[in-house]
């Protein structure tokens, strides 16, 4: 969890001179960074989602029809939304819970606990790259290791396209996600550590068992972090691209279109910036909404208010 | 009596928890292990029989096929290019994030809290809402079918990694600056004399961290890299393991595993940094 360091240097700075040439001076690369690829491109893109835009010819104001055309005519944009909602709905939880179960046995005093922790985390490590998902269509496909597998044991008789039928495609990228739980393991591992051990040494003595005490002084005091860890994997996992590029490419029927893969078809391969830019804006809506809630709850997690004056 | 029987509990609790440890880091593995398999298996191999983990033979063939790559261009010039994408953007981002930590942790100045609170808020803007607009501008500027738009950024302070090196500054005394101005010291060389030298963790995480998001990243090179000879790594293995064209299977397993090596021999050498980099910010998923 965010902290920074209570009190005393804090304080210090107060006593510090203003300083504005410097200040600015040592925050100007961000600044610029800010400036120049993000607020601009956010005006730009504004203005784009008005328009009818294809890079070639000048845009051409549209007013609200990109809008009305993505609600109103545009059957693929609520299948990309239902899609990834699916899909994080599905990967989120799933996450969590091989996170927190694991973070769990990791926070036991055993020999070889370091180790483990290491490799568990190699997944996350790898997992967005090109050669997992390349390696991930392979495992799934007809003639893949787990079909390979499947057959030998009796339960099919001949291969299962389990990345290309409508059933299961979305369901093999579901499990890539899952398999990715070690960044939120590593978190939970941290809060865990902060839980007094004196609570559980009264619980013991209240004659309180391990499940017991897991549900009654473990799950309460690691809310924040729960919640925390929630908020922020449902805003990654909204954002899926690479997996679903290179996995399925949103097939079969668009079972697999993920909202990102949609936005960046419509832009770079069908040339709609204008229509391309209406998306994004829509998908900053909903994450806008999703950030809403963390900051309602930021007395839960919040890093700066407790630290001091930043 | 009483002493052997918590004893022997202790030890079936052991052996359970270490089983099943093993058990499910099996399965969890299996496709990496997998993955180094297939690399070494021969083309027929790869399909019958393809669970396995143990090649029949070992073929090194593999690599050498995947190696020349396509189109007359090594994998070696793929790999190189990432490097050089990674290596110098990672470069860039550690020294400009340090500097912006150092202006928001040390230095008083108007606006400060305004624009660390922005930063913040800036950490939960996905990168994806502003590719289009990027596109448009890096497409103004001439900058598509570069390096540019993918190692310029890294030369603007990312928050995340402000933010992770702001954490690390505040642990430092502050009589160590208030030495240093005593003894003369400006901004500038308290920065480069007493705080620089002391954020070395740090940094090493902002850049393993920084490292990696560029090496993987696969949607900029898609974006603004066009031709063949200016592929970095990832771009070049989703086309050389494109399924209507592979017709060498094992060398695109191969080169799918030696794309990962780079990002292991350094997880290898800095893992603790980059556990307590995740702990200490709580941040990326």
């Amino acid at each position: 969890m965010p902290r920074l360091k209570k009190g005393k240097s804090i304080k210090r700075v107060r006593s510090l001179e203003y300083d504005n040439l410097a200040g600015y001076i040592f925050i100007s690369p961000w600044l610029i960074g800010f400036f120049a690829f993000m607020v601009i491109p956010m005006i730009v893109s504004l203005y784009l989602s008005y328009c009818r835009y294809n890079i070639l010819t000048p845009p051409q104001w549209v007013g609200l029809q990109n809008f009305k055309d993505i609600f109103y005519n545009d059957p693929r944009f609520w299948q990309a939304l239902k899609v990834t909602f699916t899909y994080v709905v599905g990967a989120v939880p799933l996450r969590l819970f091989f996170a927190l179960f694991l973070a769990v046995l990791f926070s036991q005093k055993r020999k070889m606990v370091g180790l483990y922790r290491t490799m568990y985390y190699i997944p996350s490590l790898i997992g967005g790259s090109v050669a997992v998902a390349v390696m991930w269509r392979q495992l799934f496909g007809v003639s893949g290791a787990l079909n390979s597998f499947l057959i030998k044991t009796g339960v099919l008789e001949t291969g299962f396209g389990w990345n290309v039928h409508p059933r299961t495609a979305l369901l093999s990228l579901i499990i890539l996600a899952a398999w990715q739980f070690g960044s939120p393991m590593l978190i939970f591992l941290a809060g865990l550590k902060q839980i007094p051990a004196s609570l559980y040494e009264s619980a013991a003595i209240d004659g309180a068992n391990r499940v017991q005490a897991f549900f009654r002084i473990t799950l309460p005091q690691l809310t924040p972090i729960i919640f925390f860890n929630l908020v922020m994997q449902t805003i990654n996992n909204f954002m899926v691209f690479t997996q679903a590029y290179i996995i399925t490419g949103g097939q079969p029927f668009d079972r697999t279109l993920v909202y990102v893969l949609y936005l960046f078809r419509t832009g770079f391969t069908y040339n709609k910036m204008g229509y391309a830019s209406a998306l994004a804006w829509i998908l900053l809506f909903i994450i806008g909404v999703l950030t809403a809630v963390i900051f309602r709850s930021s007395s839960y997690w919040v890093y700066y208010e407790s630290g001091g004056d930043l | 009596m009483k002493l052997s029987k918590k004893r022997i509990r202790q030890w079936g609790g052991s052996l359970t928890y270490h089983t099943f440890i093993l058990l499910f880091g099996f399965f969890m593995f299996y496709p990496v292990m997998w993955l180094i398999a297939s690399s070494f298996k021969e083309h027929a191999e790869i399909f019958q029989n393809a669970h396995s983990l143990i090649p029949n033979t070992f073929r090194w063939q593999n690599y050498v096929q995947g190696w020349r790559g396509f189109g007359g261009i090594t994998f070696g010039t793929f790999l190189k290019n990432s490097m050089i994408i990674s290596g110098t953007s990672t470069l860039g981002q550690i020294f400009t994030a340090s500097m912006v930590a150092f202006g928001f942790a040390r230095i008083k100045f108007v606006g400060r809290k305004f624009w660390f609170r922005l930063m913040i808020l800036t950490l939960l803007l996905p990168g994806q809402v502003l590719h289009i607009p990027q596109y448009v501008l890096f497409n103004y500027l001439g900058w598509i079918d570069t390096f540019k738009p993918l190692i310029i950024p890294g030369f603007l302070a990312g928050a995340f990694h402000v933010f992770l090196i702001i954490q690390f500054i505040q642990g430092i005394p502050m009589e160590l600056d208030e030495a240093a101005r005593i003894d003369g010291c400006g901004p500038f060389a308290t920065y480069v004399r007493i705080i620089l030298p002391n954020i070395k963790p740090a940094l090493i995480t902002s850049g393993i961290f920084s490292f990696y998001w560029s090496w993987n990243n696969f949607m900029q090179g898609l974006l603004y890299i066009q031709t063949p000879r200016k592929y970095p790594a990832a771009l070049a293995l989703q086309l050389f393991s494109d399924p209507q064209s592979v017709t060498h299977w094992g060398a695109m397993f191969a080169m799918a595993t030696l794309s990962l090596v780079p990002v292991f021999i350094i997880f290898i050498t800095f893992q603790r940094h980059l556990v307590e980099g995740i702990s200490t910010t709580g941040l990326k998923g």
